[in-house]
Order: C-alpha cells, then structure tokens, then sequence
C-alpha cells in the first residue's frame, strides 16, 4: 500500500533497537526502562474498579470530568501554578498525547520548532507531523544538561517559534533552577518565543520543589505545561495526562483532541481523582525510595570512573562512559547481561554517556552495577 | 531529615547493607555512617538485627501464633513486672501492651501447634495474674517486618522503553 510521505519518513526509535537485543536474552538485569517498578496506588486501583462495577463506562467531557480536573488544578497549587479547571486544563490520554495536541495547536507548517537535547524521543516526530522544522538546541555535561541562554543563542533559537523544554529530564534527569529558567524566560519573551514544558516529572525531584518556566513573569501566557499520573502514580499503562495552559491554547488542543480522541478514557479518570485525593503519602514513599537508588547509582558509577552528574529528578542517571555509547552499551548487553539505553538515541549531546534508569530494584541495581564495573575493568 | 534517622530509614529497609552503601544511598560519608550506628545501638534505638523469614517455605518451619492476654493486676504488680516474666520466655518472639479488649499481645514461635499450646496452657495461663489467654494460630503470613512475601518475579515491564 502506498503510505505518506510523512509515516515513510518517520525513522525507527532508536530505543527499539535496544529493546530487541534485550529481549532475545533471558538473563538480562534491565536498567532501560522508563517507567516506575511500583504499581498504582491501591487507592487508585480500586477506584478504577469500582467505577467498572458501577458501570461508568460512558464517554466523558471532551475536556475531561469537571471534578478532576479541579483536582488538577488544586493539585498544581504546589507548584505556584494557578489554572482555571474550566477553560485552562485539558485530560488526555497520556501526556503523550497532550505533547502531540500542543505541537498540532501551535505549530504551522514551516514553523520552527527549538529542542534542547538529549531529551526525551518523541518531540522531534511529533514536530515533523505537525510540520514543522526541529532546531537543535544542545546542552552539556558541563551545564549539568541545564538549557543556557548562551547554547539558545548559540543555536539560532532567537528565529524560532516555539520552545520545548523537558525538565525534570529524560533521559539525563537534569532538573532548572527558578534562577536558570529566568534567562530562558528572558530570552523567551525577548524574542517572542512560546513554550511547551512537558513536566510529566515533576513531582519526582529530590531535596527542592519543582519549578516551572510557567511561574516566571510573562511565561504563562506563552506557555502550554504537560503533566500526567503515569510517573509519579505509577499509571503509565493508564495512559492519563493533561495540559495546562492559556485557555486559547487549551481550547485549540481540545478542538484537536474532540475530532481525534473524543474523551480520555474514563476508568483511569476515576483512578486519577482518587490518586490526586489521597495517594500523596505513596508518592512520598516512592521518592524516598528513588532518592536513596539514585544517590548509590550515581556514587557508583563516579567509583567506577564513569562521571556522573547529580541528577536532581526523575530516575535516570546520565553517565559518561568515555567515548562510543552505542558499542559500549552493546558489549555491555552481550558482555554481562545488563541493558542500558546509549545516550545518542536522545539526540545531540547525550552522545558518550548511557541513560540508566534506577527505577528497578535495590538488589538488582546493586548486581547490575557490580556487573557494569566488572566490564569498565575489563574492557 | 537528620543522619541517624536516613540511617535507619536504610536499615530498616536492610539490615545488612554495608557501611559503604548506606553511605552512597544517604549522601553521608562512611565514618559518619557508622557513628550513626554506633549512636543507635548505644541508645538502645537499634536493638539488634534480623534476618525477615518465611518460615512456610522452611522444611519442618515454625508455628506462629498471636495470644491475647489479660491479667488483673495488684498494688504490688505493674505491667513492666507481668512483662518482665513473659519476656523472659523463649517462646515469646514478640511482647506489646496494647489498648483495647485485652492487655498484651504477645507472639509465640513453637515447633509444633502443641508446642504452642503446651506453652502456653503450662507457663503463662498458670501465672498468677493472667487471666485469660486466647490463641490465634497464623495461617499464612503474607508481609512481616515491612517486607511483602511474594516471588518478586512478576516484573511484567518491557526490558527497554522510553
């Protein structure tokens, strides 16, 4: 059959790869996984399944039910965030589908579209589709992988149109500062720049709150922030996220979103209210657990002479394995069982370092770096 | 949170964590480590160390069983005193004074349910001051210690995702 040009184009993630040479083995402790080792709370468990029993199977809201999305909005409180649940805040299916709605609402053909990289695989696609054109903005190891205002600058990000921004990041768990988003903010306003700052991990940060770009003088009206409940509830296959954001944005997204996905689904909405009313404590739990992995990865791998930076959120540490990820990755895969991500999937700048991902066990972790340390020995 | 209680938080988790992993996961250095440990026994906050056991799946494994006590007590009688002498049982893993419908629960680890029956028929019905005792064997236990007794082999995950 004939395809578009525009699905022929789409190159294969380069995770896919990885999870194929994972997969053919059965022995392999897997650090490559994106996704929480816990399960949903209990409490958002049962009230997906209450609301089975009840048979609240209909469609909701185009925008989603009313009573989350005040709990969304309340919820976002924490963050200095204030949004009306009434014109301001969509639900979608997944955060991912709220990154593809943004792009979709605000970008024109031709657009340019600035991503800071490494970051997380799906935007540079997601750009294409809406046709737009991708502007690589790197960051360094040296920055901590923070955006600078210098490597915007540097990349001719002043002609672009729209900024995406990924902080607390995938893959390198980079997180900004209220102090370093304000010359982003700054250069974001000089130069008429709107944003889209995919925040899915923002309620995994170790030692200070989240900040968002969204909170800094004249960045709310130019920003649409993506979040969801599958990281920091553990919903990933729930598949349930939102965006926040001006209410002409929000309405266009939902205009997409009405003639694409109609509604998110319901189920997980009932879980989602659930979770946001009652499961902070488990949230808490969770970060206590990721905090105590990352710091032993990250002084692991510093042993071993892998340097690492301190990520401050999500839970991915962003080593530095000396030279060519990919093959390093694979003899690592072939040599001791242990599956990482290479760093160059994530674009420009993740080139030479590995995304490990500490949300798996301590136990295994332990194993899994004591195998990764025999290899850097060896090799 | 202050260094001894991220110590504990570590132990509490996993008694046998070396001093250099309890140190990289608390952001503390070793020697502060393992003052804090020193600290904790010292003050009687950390009692001792033990391994969390699935006795089901031992060969000829324990019998477990919670007993509610009641005692009366007299001018010359406290709790501690009653507590003193159930404690000293060899039996008796466990000892709280509770609120409620009876004054102690107590767990018991026996060889066999007449074992545990025995015990307690023979050594704590007969003191002076108890005056009732009701026994619960454990069937099944499906958490102890914190730690959930499962296989831990259903990690359904896909190995690489994004």
């Amino acid at each position: 059959m004939r395809l578009s040009d525009r699905a022929s184009d789409l190159p294969e993630s380069g995770i896919r790869k990885f999870f194929e040479l994972a997969e053919a083995r059965d022995d392999v402790i897997s650090l490559g996984v994106g996704e929480p080792d816990f399960s949903a709370p209990w409490a958002a468990r049962t009230a997906a399944i209450d609301s089975l029993e009840r048979g609240k199977t209909s469609y909701t809201s185009n925008r989603g039910m009313a009573a989350l999305r005040e709990r969304i909005a309340a919820h976002h409180e924490r963050y200095n965030q204030s949004y009306d649940p009434a014109e301001e805040v969509l639900v979608t299916t997944g955060a991912s589908e709220a990154v593809d709605l943004a792009f979709r609402a605000l970008v024109d053909p031709g657009d340019t579209v600035a991503v800071h990289e490494p970051t997380y695989i799906s935007y540079g696609p997601g750009i294409e589709l809406a046709g737009g054109e991708r502007l690589t903005v790197p960051t360094r190891a040296e920055d901590d992988f923070a955006l600078t205002r210098s490597a915007l600058e540097a990349s001719g990000a002043a002609a672009a149109d729209l900024l995406v921004l990924c902080y607390p990041n995938n893959p390198t768990g980079a997180t900004m500062t209220d102090e370093e988003y304000a010359e982003v903010a700054a250069f974001c306003r000089e130069n008429d720049l709107r944003v889209i700052a995919d925040e899915i991990y923002a309620a995994l940060t170790f030692g200070t709150n989240h900040a968002s770009i969204a909170t800094r003088p004249g960045m709310r009206e130019r920003t649409v922030v993506v979040n969801g409940f599958s990281k920091a509830y553990a919903m990933t296959g729930l598949r349930l996220g939102y965006a926040l954001g001006p209410s002409d944005a929000i309405d266009a997204m939902n205009r997409i979103h009405q003639y694409t996905m109609l509604s998110a689904p319901t189920t997980p909405q009932y879980a989602a209210i659930e979770a946001l009313d009652r499961c902070d404590d488990e949230v808490t739990e969770m970060v206590n657990e990721y905090n105590r992995r990352r710091r032993l990865v990250v002084s692991r791998f510093n042993e071993m002479g892998l340097d690492t930076f301190e990520p401050g959120g999500a839970f991915y540490a962003f080593p530095d394995c000396g030279g060519d990820d990919e093959a390093f990755a694979e003899e690592l895969l072939e040599a001791q069982g242990v599956a990482v991500v290479p760093g160059s999937v994530f674009g420009a700048g993740g080139e030479g370092h590995l995304r490990v991902s500490y949300a798996t066990s301590m136990h295994e972790l332990k194993e899994a770096t004591d195998r990764i340390a025999t290899f850097v020995e060896n090799r | 949170m202050d260094a001894e209680r991220e110590v504990l938080d570590v132990l509490a988790r996993n008694a046998r964590e070396d001093i250099d992993d309890i140190a990289a996961q608390t952001g503390l250095d070793a020697e502060a480590v393992a003052e804090a440990i020193a600290a904790l026994e010292a003050d009687n906050v950390v009692h001792g160390y033990q391994a969390v056991i699935d006795w089901d799946r031992v060969d000829e494994g324990k019998i477990r069983a919670v007993v509610e006590i009641n005692v009366e007590l007299d001018r010359e009688t406290g709790y501690e005193e009653v507590a003193d002498r159930i404690a000293k049982f060899p039996a008796v893993d466990a000892l709280h004074l509770v609120s409620g419908d009876y004054d102690f629960a107590v767990e018991v680890l026996g060889e066999t349910m007449q074992d545990v029956s025995r015990f307690i028929s023979e050594q704590v019905a007969p003191m002076p001051e108890v005056t009732q005792t009701v026994t619960h064997y454990i069937m099944e236990t499906y958490k102890d210690g914190g730690v959930r007794f499962e296989d831990g082999d259903d990690d359904d995950r896909l190995s690489v995702s994004p």
